[in-house]
C-alpha cells in the first residue's frame, strides 16, 4: 500500500486541468466548453487546497473559497451571454460563433 | 502751251471712260456707253494733235532746240528730296526716284498721233461690230484701259511709268481676248497670252533695273544723256549688253519675236476690233518703241544690235511661211503682224531707227484695215472665218474689197502705197549696214517680202475674186457692213494713200521727211554708228560714197520684182479656187505643207519643254513636270518624314504603354497591394473569430512560458 501523499493530489489536480484544457480547446458544444472551463477551476481548486494541506494553514483553502465565488459569477455572465447569443444565431456550435472574425 | 502742260489729261480722259463703265456701266444704255468711250477717245486724239503741234513749237524756239518736253506731275516712286537712295555699280549711290512724268518728243510724237488716231477709228467700228454682242459696256470698258495703258506706256519720261503702261496693256490684252470667256478656246488664249507676256515683262524689269544700276536713274532724258557721254570700259560693255538683251526679252514678249510669239495667233479669239487694236496697231509696236526710245544704251552694245536683228529676221521669214497656209483668215493675219514686227526688228538691229519706226507707223494703219477688214468680212458672212468657205464676195461687199485691196497692196510692197517705201527703206538699210555676213539678212528679209506678198494676195483671191465657197445659207444673208464700220475702212486707206509721201526716199527726189523728224531722236546714235563703219541711217540727204543712188535703185527693183512675182503665184494658184481646192504646197510637197500647217509644232514643243503637259515618254518636263516632281517629293520623302516621326511616336507610346502598364502599375501600384495583402494573410489569424483558437493560441504561450520557467 503507497501512502497517498500531496504529489498524488498534484497529479489528480493536473489530469483534471488537462482535460478541462482539451475540453475547452476541442468541444463544439459551448455549454460543454463551459463545463470544461468549470472543470479547470475546480482543478485549481484541488491543487489549492492539496497545498494548503501541505503548508498546514488555510491560506490555500481561502483562495479556494474566492475562487468558487468568481466561478459562480463567471458562469452566470457565461451562461448569460450564452443564452443572449443562442437568440441572436440559434445554434450552440462553437464553430459557428465567429461573427468578430475578419 | 496749253496742250502741253496738261499733257497728262490724254491718258487720264480714256481711264475716265474705264472708271466710269467699271463702276456704271452695267447700268447705262448701249448708246451712251458708246458716246461715252469713244468720247473720250476723241477728246484725246484732239488732245494729241494739240499737243504735237505745240510742241513742234515749242521745239523750234532756240532756247529748247530740239529737246524733248518734259513734264513730271509727281514723284511716284522714291523720294522726292533724295533720301531714298540706291548703290550704283561704281559704288556711288544714286537717289531712287521714279516719276509720274511724261515725255515727249518727236518718236512719241509719232506714236501718239496714230495711236489716238488709229484707236479713235477703231473704237467707231466697235460701235457697229459689237453692236449685237453681249457684255458692251465691258468690251468698251476695257478698250478704254487699254488705251489709257497704252498713252501712259507711251507718254513716260521713264522705265517704271513705261513699265505700268507695260503692264497694264498686257492685263487688257488679257482681258480683251478673253472677253468670250465663255469659250475654252478663248479663256486658254487669253492665259496664254498674258503668261507669255509676262515672261517678256521679266526681261524688261530685269533690263530697266540693271540700267538704273549702272546709270543711276530710270528716266530716259538721263540715261541717253549718260549712254551718249564718254567711253565705257569692256566690262561695262558687258553689262550694257546684258541690259540691252533683257530689255529686248521683254519687246519679244510684247511684240511677238520668236522665242515668245506663240501668243498672237492665239489672241485672234478676241474679238476682231481687239485684234486689230491691240496686236496690229499698238501693243506689239510697244516692244518697237521700247527699243527705239533706249537706242541710245543699245548702239553701245552691238552684240545686242546683231541679236536684235538675227531675232527679227528670223521671226519675219518663220511667221511667214506658217502665214502660208492657214486657214482662218485672222490666223494668217496674226502671222502676218509677227513676220512684219520682226520685219521692225531687223531695221532696229541694223541701226535703221527711223526705217524700222516709219514701217511701225505704215504698218499700224494697214494692218489695222485689214483686221478691221476682215472683221467686216465676218460680219458679212455672218461669222465664217474659214478661208476655205469664202469666196466671190468682189462685187457684194464693194467698200470693204476695195479698201482691203489698198492695204494689201500696201503691205505686199507695191509702189507708192505706204508699205512699199518702208520695206524698201528697211531692205535698203539691211544691205548697207555692216556687210559680209548679214548681207544673209537681206536675203531673209527678201524671201520674206516675197512670201508676204504671196499670203496676202492668196488671202485676197479666196476671199474675193475666187468662186463662190460659201455655204448656201450664208451666201443669202451676205450683206455690207453698217457705216459706223465701212467710214473707218475708208478713212484708214485714206490715210494710207497718203502715208507714203510721208518718207519718199531721197534718192527718188523727196525729202525723207520722216527721218528728219525723227533726227533729234536717232541722229546722234546714227552718227556714232557711221563713224563706226556700220549701219546707215544717216541724216536726210546724206548718203554713204559707197553706196549710190544705183544700188538703191537696184532694190527697189528687186523689191517690185519680189512682189509681183509673189502676187502672180498666188493668182496662179488661187483666182480660180473652187470647192476643195488644193493648196500648191501641199500638192507638191505634202511633209512640208503638214510642218508649215501645224506651225512648225512650235507649241507642241513648248508644251513638252516648258509647260509639261505633254509627256516625253515617261518624264513630264516643265512646269507641270516640276510639279510632278515637287509631288513626288512631297508624297515620298516630306510625307516619309511625317509618316516616320508617326511611326516612332506610336513606338514610343506603345512603350509607355508597356512601360505603365507593367512596370509603374504591376510594380510600383499593385506591388506594395500585393505585399500588403501577402502580409495579411498571417495577420488574419488574429481575428478568426474562432474562440478555441484564441484559446488555443493562448494555452500555447502559457506552455511556452512554463517551459522558458524550467528551463531557465
Amino acid at each position: 500500500m503507497v501512502p497517498i501523499t500531496t504529489f498524488h493530489y498534484l497529479v489528480v489536480a493536473a489530469a483534471l486541468f488537462v482535460l478541462g484544457v482539451i475540453g475547452v480547446l476541442t468541444r463544439r458544444n459551448i455549454v460543454i466548453v463551459l463545463m470544461s472551463i468549470e472543470l479547470i477551476l475546480n482543478a485549481v481548486n484541488l491543487n489549492l487546497v492539496a497545498f494548503s494541506r501541505m503548508w498546514g494553514n488555510l491560506h490555500g483553502q481561502v483562495f479556494a473559497i474566492f475562487i468558487m465565488a468568481d466561478a459562480a459569477a463567471e458562469v452566470a455572465v457565461g451562461l448569460g451571454i450564452l443564452i443572449a447569443f443562442f437568440r441572436n444565431k440559434e445554434t450552440i456550435n462553437v464553430d459557428e460563433m465567429d461573427l468578430l472574425k475578419w | 502751251m496749253l496742250f502741253l502742260n496738261h499733257i497728262y489729261l490724254i491718258p487720264l480722259f480714256p481711264a475716265f471712260g474705264a472708271v466710269t463703265m467699271f463702276f456704271f456701266g452695267r447700268r447705262l444704255r448701249q448708246a451712251t456707253v458708246s458716246a461715252v468711250c469713244v468720247g473720250v477717245i476723241v477728246v484725246a486724239f484732239l488732245l494729241a494733235c494739240g499737243a504735237v503741234w505745240q510742241y513742234s513749237h515749242w521745239t523750234a524756239t532756240p532756247e529748247h532746240d530740239h529737246q524733248p518736253f518734259q513734264k513730271i506731275v509727281y514723284t511716284w516712286l522714291g523720294s522726292g528730296d533724295g533720301h531714298l537712295t540706291f548703290v550704283k555699280k561704281d559704288g556711288t549711290t544714286a537717289a531712287f526716284n521714279a516719276d509720274a512724268g511724261f515725255l515727249l518728243d518727236p518718236l512719241s510724237c509719232i506714236w501718239l498721233l496714230f495711236v489716238t488716231g488709229v484707236g479713235l477709228l477703231i473704237h467707231i467700228y466697235s460701235i457697229g461690230y459689237m453692236a449685237h454682242e453681249g457684255g458692251y459696256y465691258r468690251f468698251f470698258g476695257y478698250m478704254n484701259l487699254f488705251m489709257f495703258s497704252m498713252l501712259t506706256l507711251i507718254l513716260a519720261n521713264n522705265y517704271m511709268m513705261m513699265f505700268v503702261g507695260w503692264e497694264g496693256v498686257g492685263l487688257c490684252s488679257y482681258l480683251l481676248v478673253g472677253f468670250y470667256f465663255h469659250r475654252h478656246s478663248a479663256s486658254n488664249a487669253a492665259n496664254k497670252t498674258f503668261i507669255v507676256n509676262r515672261i517678256g515683262d521679266a526681261g524688261f524689269v530685269l533690263g530697266a533695273l540693271t540700267l538704273a544700276w549702272f546709270f543711276g536713274s530710270f528716266r530716259f532724258t538721263e540715261i541717253n544723256g549718260l549712254a551718249r557721254s564718254g567711253p565705257f570700259s569692256s566690262s561695262d560693255i558687258h553689262i550694257i549688253t546684258a541690259a540691252a538683251l533683257l530689255l529686248f526679252l521683254g519687246a519679244c514678249g510684247k511684240s511677238a519675236q520668236l522665242p515668245l510669239y506663240v501668243w498672237l495667233p492665239d489672241a485672234t479669239e478676241g474679238p476682231t476690233p481687239v485684234s486689230a487694236l491691240i496686236h496690229a496697231a499698238t501693243m506689239v509696236t510697244a516692244g518697237v518703241y521700247m527699243v527705239a526710245r533706249s537706242n541710245a544704251v543699245f548702239v553701245l552694245a552691238p552684240a545686242a544690235m546683231k541679236t536684235v536683228a538675227i531675232v527679227g529676221a528670223l521671226t519675219a521669214v518663220f511667221a511667214a511661211s506658217i502665214g502660208l497656209v492657214q486657214n482662218d483668215i485672222k490666223r494668217v493675219l496674226a502671222y502676218s503682224t509677227v513676220s512684219q514686227l520682226g520685219y521692225m526688228f531687223l531695221a532696229l538691229g541694223v541701226g535703221a531707227f527711223a526705217a524700222g519706226v516709219f514701217h511701225v507707223f505704215t504698218h499700224a494703219f494697214f494692218k489695222a484695215l485689214l483686221f478691221l477688214g476682215s472683221g467686216s468680212v465676218i460680219h458679212a458672212l455672218s461669222g465664217e472665218q474659214d478661208l476655205r468657205n469664202m469666196g466671190g464676195l468682189q462685187h457684194r461687199i464693194p467698200t470693204t474689197y476695195k479698201t482691203m485691196l489698198i492695204a494689201t497692196l500696201a503691205i505686199a510692197g507695191i509702189f507708192s502705197f505706204a508699205g512699199f517705201f518702208s520695206k524698201d527703206e528697211i531692205l535698203w538699210q539691211t544691205w548697207t549696214s555692216e556687210g559680209g555676213a548679214y548681207r544673209i539678212l537681206w536675203f531673209i528679209g527678201y524671201g520674206t517680202a516675197l512670201m508676204t506678198a504671196f499670203y496676202m494676195f492668196r488671202l485676197m483671191y479666196l476671199t474675193f475674186y475666187s468662186p463662190s465657197r460659201m455655204s448656201h445659207e450664208v451666201e443669202c444673208h451676205v450683206h455690207e457692213s453698217p457705216k459706223s464700220m465701212t467710214v473707218p475702212l475708208v478713212i484708214l486707206a485714206i490715210c494710207l494713200l497718203g502715208a507714203g509721201w510721208l518718207s519718199w526716199p531721197h534718192s527718188l527726189g523727196g525729202s525723207s521727211r520722216f527721218e528728219r523728224f525723227l533726227e533729234p531722236v536717232f541722229a546722234r546714235e546714227a552718227v556714232v554708228l557711221h563713224q563706226e563703219g556700220k549701219s546707215a541711217q544717216l541724216a536726210a540727204g546724206e548718203k554713204d560714197a559707197q553706196h549710190t543712188d544705183k544700188t538703191e535703185y537696184a532694190l527697189m527693183f528687186l523689191s517690185l520684182a519680189a512682189a509681183a512675182v509673189g502676187w502672180g503665184m498666188a493668182r496662179r494658184s488661187y483666182l480660180n479656187a473652187r470647192k476643195d481646192y488644193i493648196e500648191p504646197i501641199a500638192g507638191k510637197t505634202p511633209r512640208l505643207y503638214g510642218l508649215l500647217y501645224n506651225k512648225w509644232f512650235v507649241d507642241e514643243g513648248y508644251d513638252y519643254v516648258f509647260t509639261g503637259r505633254r509627256k516625253l515618254g515617261d518624264i513630264r518636263l516643265g512646269v507641270l513636270g516640276a510639279g510632278e516632281a515637287l509631288s513626288w517629293f512631297d508624297i515620298k520623302v516630306v510625307d516619309g518624314i511625317v509618316n516616320d516621326v508617326g511611326w516612332v511616336t506610336r513606338t514610343v507610346a506603345t512603350l509607355s504603354t508597356w512601360w505603365d502598364k507593367w512596370i509603374i502599375d504591376g510594380l510600383g501600384v499593385n506591388g506594395p497591394a500585393t505585399l500588403a495583402r501577402m502580409l495579411s494573410y498571417p495577420a488574419r489569424l488574429f481575428e478568426w473569430g474562432l474562440v478555441q483558437w484564441y484559446a488555443l493560441v493562448m494555452v500555447a504561450g502559457l506552455l511556452g512560458f512554463g517551459l522558458y520557467c524550467v528551463w531557465k
